[in-house]
């Protein structure tokens, strides 16, 4: 039932399906599985730290809205989800993403969900960039009459 | 003496349905969208996320709509928000270093790794009012792109750093104290000062800052780097045993480079003052950097001056302005008994003072 996958690629899954447009992610998979939840969709903050100096002391910076959510699918995969923002559609929609990326069903979601919701924050990232780039500032020196 | 405090219910009532409807206006002139706000005034959204110190840019847009744009009526909306949700916990603290930068500027290297990138700034702009804004237009044509890698740009204090020339931040792993949870202890630790600075008032952060360069304090502050950009928020999930990241926010961070003759156990050697803030809130930020730094005298073996802004409890306790709003507004509301028994006192006095005249003419 369990289909092989390693810690780095759950994380990297789980990440991705939290930073995803919601409604993006619910066009990419509308219809949800049968699944028993055992915690329900519950919206939470989360204390983001920084650190002084960038690289020194932790410290609060603020908090974070966060929808939190576990369920368990017909299969007893569990799937879990931390998802920014407050939309508890989207965390449960993550969750049984996560759950059925652990099984069989893999192979068919990473190309049908997780291969365009990647492929479409690379594309955003990208834009700002390249954006960011023209911005850069191309430093030049004018000679002045005297000391030619 | 008890006083009548009943009968105010009816005026209330009809006191907020006509600020309901103040709130929208004109019927004839289109409503503004919650997401109108949070694309448009991106900035004033900033500011309510930062000072309200709860990232989440759809309610700071609704709680601008629904304080009719008074910004610390926001903040105070988002605070009382905050204070119905559950704590899952606390992020890992979140790498400045992998920022994706939209802007990058130094004032201390010109040539510096990376270059210096000016993103969407009103710096340059020459401030006139641009009165094609005020007609309905056609959309903006589109910024200009150039070829983009998508690597972290280096710090500039770390290449500062590899000459000695400024101080190393201490790193630890120490549980940072949370002023939302504790109340607030002086003398206090640097990582209580952060976080009373990054949600304080911008206008009392940055008159605070302008005072220490006006020579209050001045601490001979450039900014060595200021980034803005988006960074991950990485948390532990306990019953997974390893962190994911939950989400993205943007932050602005300021790192100024200060001058510092040295002390007895420090080289002469440059020192640092540190501004993050949530959002595009570069104002903000490099004033959190300037007056973090006038704050670390005493730590750096300086002279206290008596500047206000060296004044830890000064500063600490009068950033906020929702508690400064609070204590502030209360005195508008009914203190008859109070003012009752003010009055009557006067009265008193008043009468010996006359019966004193009285007997001396």
């Amino acid at each position: 039932m369990t289909a092989a996958f390693d810690t780095t690629a759950r994380q990297a899954w789980m990440g991705l399906l939290a930073r995803a447009i919601p409604a993006r992610l619910e066009q990419l998979f509308p219809d949800l599985p049968p699944h028993d939840m055992l915690r329900p969709p519950e919206v939470g903050a989360v204390m983001v730290q920084g650190r002084a100096g960038g690289t020194g002391q932790p410290f609060n910076l603020g908090e974070v809205t966060v929808t939190r959510c576990a369920l368990r699918l017909a299969s007893g995969a569990v799937g879990h989800a931390h998802v920014q923002g407050r939309d508890k559609a989207h965390a449960t929609r993550a969750a049984v993403l996560d759950a059925l990326l652990q099984t069989d069903a893999a192979a068919p979601l990473r190309a049908s969900v997780l291969a365009p919701l990647e492929a479409e924050e690379t594309a955003r990232r990208a834009t700002r960039a390249a954006k960011a780039a023209a911005t850069r500032v191309e430093f030049f020196t004018l000679v002045r009459g005297e000391d030619q | 003496m008890y006083v009548a405090v009943k009968g105010g219910e009816r005026a209330i009532d009809s006191a907020h349905a006509w600020l309901a409807e103040e709130r929208r206006g004109d019927l004839s002139i289109a409503e503004l969208s919650v997401p109108q706000i949070r694309a448009q005034l991106a900035l004033a959204v900033n500011r309510v996320m930062a000072e309200g110190s709860l990232y989440d840019p759809d309610l700071a847009a609704l709680a601008i709509k629904q304080s009719r744009g008074d910004l610390i009526e926001a903040v105070f909306l988002i605070r009382a928000y905050r204070t119905t949700l559950p704590r899952f916990g606390a992020s890992r603290p979140v790498e400045t270093a992998q920022m994706a930068v939209i802007r990058r500027i130094s004032a201390t290297f010109k040539d510096l790794p990376g270059g210096q990138i000016l993103g969407p700034t009103f710096d340059y702009t020459h401030r006139l009012l641009d009165f094609k804004l005020a007609a309905e237009g056609d959309a903006p044509p589109a910024a200009a792109t150039a070829p983009a890698g998508l690597a972290a740009v280096p710090r500039v204090t770390d290449f500062l750093n590899r000459d000695g020339m400024i101080e190393t931040e201490a790193r630890s792993d120490a549980t940072p104290p949370d002023l939302t949870r504790e109340p607030m202890e002086m003398p206090s630790q640097r990582p209580l000062r952060l976080q009373a600075l990054t949600r304080g008032d911008e206008g009392f952060i940055l008159s605070l800052a302008y005072s220490t360069q006006r020579g209050y304090g001045r601490t001979h502050a450039f900014v060595g780097e200021l980034r803005i950009g988006m960074v991950a928020v990485q948390m532990d999930i306990p019953e997974l045993g390893f962190a994911v990241d939950i989400g993205e926010v943007e932050l602005t961070e300021c790192e100024t480079v200060n001058q510092f003759k040295g002390s007895k156990t420090e080289p002469p050697q440059f020192t640092r003052g540190y501004g993050l803030v949530f959002g595009q809130t570069e104002r903000k930020a490099i004033a959190m950097s300037l007056v973090d730094r006038a704050l670390r005298w005493k730590e750096l073996g300086e002279e206290n001056i008596g500047a206000p802004a060296q004044d830890e409890e000064f500063v600490l306790m009068h950033a906020d302005n929702v508690q400064a709003t609070g204590f502030l507004e209360h005195i508008k509301l009914p203190h008859y008994v109070d003012f009752q028994s003010e009055l009557e006192l006067i009265r008193r006095l008043r009468a010996d003072v006359f019966a004193t005249q009285e007997a001396a003419e």
